[in-house]
């Protein structure tokens, strides 16, 4: 499963980074998380406001902190 | 006992208008959280009843405090081994009143908001503004700069998006010109140490100042000028297929926003009343007349060249704006840098560099400096 972060400069992206990365080393799920940080690459994903999420490209998230029940859904495949 | 019991009689009916508002049939990639916590949630009680209980409870309390501020104060002031008559005794004092009465309406004016920003997202916004055109979109866009969520962290993408889903340039403007600058936390206090007049006022000469500028840079036809790969970028539809939230969302994310800012600009709020309150008690009255009074011109525009570049976030600039309007400055120029400081700063411009050639930049602040100028001006000559 391939998560991204789009965001870049604020706490809160880093902070939706780091829930992420937690919650998938506790559940044992293997993700490539990456950050996208590039203005560019975020505008053309059609996202307007940080911290968005995508998975596997499409964007699932956007404008604040995932709560933590949503991180868990997207990562045991429970919400798509 | 008797008030409690009201409450509970008043939530409930409460209750039953707001759910028959829920949507009945919720799609089943909508958020998971209200669904689950029906199913383990032990009380039985409907999660919609128990968050308006628990914001009408809260609502007690915030009035109960907020009717009893002056005597907290007072019985606060009786632990400082100081006269009210003393230079130090009028700041400590003032001091221990504004600073619970400041946090409650903040908190108050922020929880609202973050509940009415549930109601529009960005992409609902945009979508908004894509279908209407001509020169009266200048208007919606600045009033919906007040209720969109916005941080200046996403100003770009935001930018980008109204401007390739078909936003013109003037209205992008306008409303990024008056999300920052009529925001919550300058409303919030400005009603708290001003009054209502004023905190309307500087909505509405905030607004008209957005919606003005946004118009004049719209006439100029400046597109050029934005930087060339944001105009290469492909455009893309305005749609909004933004799921319905639940109330119990909507309220949650109200104390979101209440922990998130309340929780950020408390220090900025203790510093500026600090500040405000050492005025207070230790400038002499008119003090400040010869220097930002209404007599001298040149007051306006000093400052709003002090404000432009200078960035404090609301919470810190009003209160020593208050203490300096007691010591004989004119409201005029004191909105004036008020404004200056809030909304043009040099970070954000450092933001937008990156989607607008320097040429644009200097105009945007050029626009919106004579705009902010002129509201000062006006000020000082009609009150």
């Amino acid at each position: 499963m391939k998560i991204q972060v789009l965001g870049k400069g604020c706490s809160k992206c880093e902070l939706t980074e780091k829930l992420i990365q937690q919650t998938a080393t506790k559940l044992g799920v293997q993700i490539e998380l990456e950050k996208v940080h590039d203005m560019q690459q975020i505008v053309a994903m059609g996202v307007m406001s940080t911290p968005a999420v995508a998975i596997d490209g499409k964007v699932v998230h956007s404008g604040r902190i995932p709560q933590q029940e949503q991180i868990t859904a997207w990562l045991t495949g429970k919400e798509k | 006992m008797l008030r409690l019991n009201k409450l509970k009689a008043f939530s409930a009916r409460f209750y039953s208008e707001l759910f028959r508002m829920e949507p009945t049939v919720r799609e089943p990639n909508s958020c998971c959280s209200t669904a689950s916590s029906d199913i383990t949630n032990p009380t039985g009680i409907s999660p919609i009843y128990r968050t308006v209980s628990l914001a009408l409870l809260l609502l007690t309390v915030w009035v109960l405090i907020y009717s009893s501020l002056v005597p907290l104060a007072e019985s606060l002031f009786k632990l400082v081994p100081l006269e009210r008559q003393t230079m130090a005794g009028e700041a400590v004092y003032f001091f221990l009143y504004e600073v619970p009465k400041v946090l409650l309406l903040l908190t108050l004016v922020v929880f609202v908001m973050g509940v009415v920003r549930t109601f529009f997202s960005p992409e609902r916004t945009r979508s908004i503004l894509a279908r209407q055109g001509g020169v009266w979109s200048n208007i919606p866009a600045a009033m919906l700069g007040i209720v969109t969520p916005f941080c200046s962290c996403s100003a770009v993408p935001l930018f980008i998006g109204f401007l390739t889903a078909g936003v013109p340039l003037g209205v992008t403007l306008s409303f990024l010109i008056s999300a920052p600058m009529v925001n919550e936390i300058a409303l919030a206090l400005l009603f708290g140490l001003f009054g209502w007049k004023i905190a309307l006022l500087y909505l509405t000469l905030g607004l008209l100042v957005a919606i003005v500028s946004g118009i004049v840079i719209g006439r100029l036809q400046l597109e050029h000028l934005v930087e060339d790969w944001v105009l290469e970028m492909p455009r893309v539809a305005a749609e909004d297929n933004a799921v319905g939230l639940t109330w119990t969302e909507r309220f949650a994310a109200g104390y979101e926003a209440v922990s998130d800012i309340v929780g950020k600009v408390w220090p900025y709020l203790l510093l500026g009343i600090g500040v405000g309150a050492g005025i207070h008690g230790y400038v002499p009255e008119n003090f400040m007349a010869s220097l930002m009074g209404k007599e001298t011109w040149w007051s306006v525009p000093l400052a709003v060249i002090i404000g432009i570049p200078m960035y404090s976030n609301a919470a810190g600039i009003i209160p020593v704006v208050e203490a300096l309007l007691g010591k004989g400055a004119a409201l005029g120029t004191v909105l004036a840098f008020m404004m200056s400081v809030i909304a043009l700063s040099l970070p954000e411009m450092i933001i937008l560099r990156k989607v607008l050639k320097p040429k644009l930049i200097a105009i945007f602040v050029t626009v919106v400096g004579s705009g902010i100028l002129l509201v000062g001006y006006v000020f000082n000559a009609v009150l």
